[in-house]
């Protein structure tokens, strides 16, 4: 059995383990994080994985330790993901995602009639807002519009 | 509009009234002398711009209009940043009124001079949310006002804003609007949120013994799928000389212009009817703005 784990999530030498995943966004976590094809470091991932509180999505980038703030991105679309930096097959620093205050570029204004969305050059700016009853709450900054739901829907 | 606090409000109002003399032609003044105002309105109004017009050359400066769309590089492609950073070299300041939202704020991230915000996109028009709130002041009276809003409550940007800016002065509010023109849940909620006491219904006949403002906005028909409804809605939102003839004597309408049929032309002539003088105050508080936003005021 534990064989077949292994298989599924090989352990690496170096790099960034990004685990506790919301089951089914690891592919908008490497959106988030603008990892596409030009990308040179072997990425893995796992989706709808057993884990102790439920399935779960695991990504792993081998050969590279992310940049923090880029990483706290993720806490948009998956606030409980916990980032683990490899060194030499051991976990040398783990932290939970922090939700940034600010993002620019990373999501769309769902307002179709916001500047941001037009073809001025600009990058979509929101400020972060953590609400206990609604969650993250994105407002932007250019046409005051908060995004309550969809944020993955709406990653550029 | 939410970026101003009380304070700053009133402090805007303080200056127009300041100022209002000089709108009125009674006194004169030289304080925009050598200033250019450059007005950019990419959508048809005509009391914006025209008292915008007036506001920067009461106060002695000039005016440097874009003139059509069709005519100007718009029409060849060029974009609203490379527009602001081109004529904000010409200007000492920009009013811009553009049918996108936030394109104001865009607009002051390119200008190397002060952007006023002319009516944005179909959300935010900051310089009538003043005048009316100057309006209310000069006519009746901001701290807790008793004020019904009626009409389209749900797409009229009119009604938001000042929704925002009166709770900041603790009013008790009576939204009157048809079941599908009705304010937006979110408003009320924070409105609410504020303490501030929040009726709806769809009679302006119920209300108008319980209030010192009403505040009257265009019904359109596009708005409605069934044209009776329409018809049903017009008359039961309208105000007319027989349904003010038992209110109080303080009562005052207001509208931000155009009305269609929403108030008889009967009202013109009484004391409530205040629509006209609200479109006057455009100038002053115009005024103050420019004066404050290119710092000849303080």
């Amino acid at each position: 059995m534990k064989e077949k784990r292994d298989l599924k999530v090989q352990a690496i030498e170096n790099g960034t383990v990004i685990d506790h995943i919301k089951a089914g966004q690891a592919l908008n976590v490497l959106r988030i994080l603008g990892i596409s094809s030009a990308f040179r470091a072997t990425i893995s991932f796992v989706m709808n994985a057993p884990g102790a509180r439920g399935k779960k999505d695991v990504v792993k980038v081998e050969g590279k330790e992310l940049n923090v703030e880029e990483l706290n991105r993720i806490a948009l679309i998956s606030p409980r993901a916990t980032i683990n930096i490899i060194r030499d097959f051991e976990v040398f620093q783990k932290n939970n995602v922090l939700l940034p205050s600010y993002v620019e570029g990373v999501v769309r204004c769902i307002n179709l009639n916001c500047i941001s969305n037009s073809s001025e050059p600009i990058k979509s700016k929101f400020s972060v807002l953590q609400s206990e009853e609604e969650g993250v709450i994105l407002n932007c900054l250019y046409c005051e519009h908060a995004i309550l739901e969809y944020i993955a829907e709406n990653l550029l | 509009m939410k970026d101003f606090s009380r304070k700053e409000i009133d402090y805007v109002l303080d200056t127009a009234e300041k100022l209002e003399p000089v709108a009125r032609g009674e006194n004169r003044s030289r304080l925009l002398d050598g200033k250019i105002v450059a007005l950019l309105f990419f959508e048809p109004s005509t009391r914006t711009r025209l008292s915008f017009e007036v506001a920067t050359q009461r106060l002695g400066g000039q005016v440097l209009n874009l003139g059509s769309v069709e005519a100007s590089s718009v029409m060849k492609g060029e974009n609203l940043a490379d527009t602001i950073r081109v004529i904000s070299n010409y200007a000492d300041l920009i009013v811009l009124r553009h049918p996108l939202d936030g394109s104001s704020r865009m607009a002051s991230e390119f200008s190397s001079v002060p952007v006023i915000n002319g009516g944005d996109g179909s959300i935010h028009h900051p310089t009538q949310t003043f005048l009316d709130l100057y309006t209310i002041r000069r006519e009746s009276h901001l701290e807790d006002l008793k004020i019904a809003m009626a009409g389209d409550l749900k797409y009229g940007r009119t009604v938001h804003s000042l929704c925002h800016a009166l709770s900041l002065y603790g009013a008790e509010m009576i939204f009157v609007s048809p079941p599908e023109l009705s304010m937006p849940s979110e408003i009320v909620k924070d409105l609410q949120k504020n303490k501030i006491k929040v009726k709806e219904t769809n009679s302006l006949e119920e209300i108008i013994g319980d209030v010192e403002v009403i505040y009257m906005t265009r019904v359109q028909r596009e708005r409605f799928l069934d044209p009776e409804e329409y018809e049903k809605v017009k008359h039961r939102l309208k105000v007319t000389g027989s349904l003010l003839k038992n209110v109080d004597s303080n009562l005052k309408i207001l509208h931000p212009l155009p009305r269609v049929n929403e108030i008889s032309p009967a009202v013109d002539a009484t004391p409530h009817a205040c629509y006209f003088q609200q479109a006057f105050y455009g100038v002053p508080i115009r005024m103050a703005l420019l004066a404050l936003a290119m710092g000849v005021m303080e």
